[in-house]
């Protein structure tokens, strides 16, 4: 069976009426779009290759059945990825299920936009680097994050979520994707700051 | 004339002046706030530059093992769905 349809290569609508009728070639196309970044954002919020695998399966498992229900008025995208952001979420209280859940954590007590460190940084720091060194910065230092951060910066900032998109996705309120995706933000500034800093720089201030 | 912004002020806005959600006066403030602290000027140029090497991360390949356990996965789904709506095919 062909991965994808003939009338809608391209046009998701298409796709997405098709498979409501129960093509699978055009669900299947659906699912080979989308498949990587999803698994992406399992990885990222439930930090396990076992849990994000299951993310990715329960999320497009469930897409299938509940495709009738899904309006249209969001993107199909916008819609998988708060099925995937549930499920990543319930991943990750029933691993800590003796700890606060992640999200419901008092955040704002502003400690968290305090900078410590003020460095320039090279032009384009990210050159100094391999692609797999970089990577791996990268990805640790998002991991170091809080999950309430952590889930807001991953789906504004590498998913590119709107901020409402990721209000929606997390129930939560504007305000509150705001002020963590700023502390997310600053918090990963100063992290990578360390290994991006202009050499012979060294911190000239503290606020 | 338009009063000074602390650092802090600055810093709480951040976010918002390199997402270009912030109104024009309030943009102008932020904008004379960085022309005159040397430290909010580099801590906005980093935190920019945090964005941006973020944006341009590619999602990894997905093994080969998992990927092919997702399409069995969506394809018993599916199998499954098409007997419940036609069970007589099913048997």
């Amino acid at each position: 069976m062909p991965a994808t349809t003939e009338a809608g290569v391209f046009d998701e609508s298409v796709l997405l009426a098709k498979a409501r009728e129960g093509d699978l070639a055009a669900f299947n196309e659906l699912v080979s779009r989308y498949s990587r970044k999803i698994y992406r954002l399992a990885k990222h919020i439930t930090q396990n290759d076992t849990d994000a695998e299951d993310v990715l399966q329960e999320t497009f498992m469930k897409a299938f059945e509940h495709l009738g229900n899904f309006q249209g008025q969001s993107k199909f995208y916008t819609w998988i990825v708060r099925i995937a952001v549930n499920e990543s979420l319930m991943k990750l209280r029933k691993r800590k299920s003796d700890r606060t859940v992640p999200l419901d954590e008092p955040l704002d007590t502003g400690e968290d936009t305090v900078v410590r460190e003020i460095a320039v940084w090279d032009d384009n720091p990210e050159q100094q680097y391999s692609r797999e060194e970089l990577a791996g910065i990268l990805e640790e230092a998002v991991e170091s994050l809080k999950p309430a951060f952590r889930t807001v910066f991953v789906l504004r900032d590498i998913e590119e979520l709107s901020t409402e998109e990721t209000a929606e996705a997390l129930g939560i309120s504007v305000p509150a994707v705001k002020s963590r995706l700023l502390r997310a933000r600053l918090q990963l500034r100063e992290k990578l700051t360390r290994f991006f800093r202009r050499k012979g720089d060294d911190v000239f201030a503290y606020l | 004339m338009t009063s000074l912004l602390t650092c802090k002020e600055f810093l709480q806005e951040l976010s918002e002046y390199l997402d270009s959600t912030v109104d024009s006066e309030l943009r102008l403030k932020l904008e004379r706030h960085i022309s005159e602290c040397p430290n909010c000027f580099v801590i906005l140029d980093t935190t920019q530059k945090t964005i941006k090497v973020y944006k341009g991360m590619q999602p990894q390949e997905i093994p080969d093992e998992v990927q092919i356990r997702l399409m069995k996965a969506v394809e018993r789904k599916m199998a499954a769905k098409a007997a419940a709506k036609h069970p007589g095919a099913s048997a």
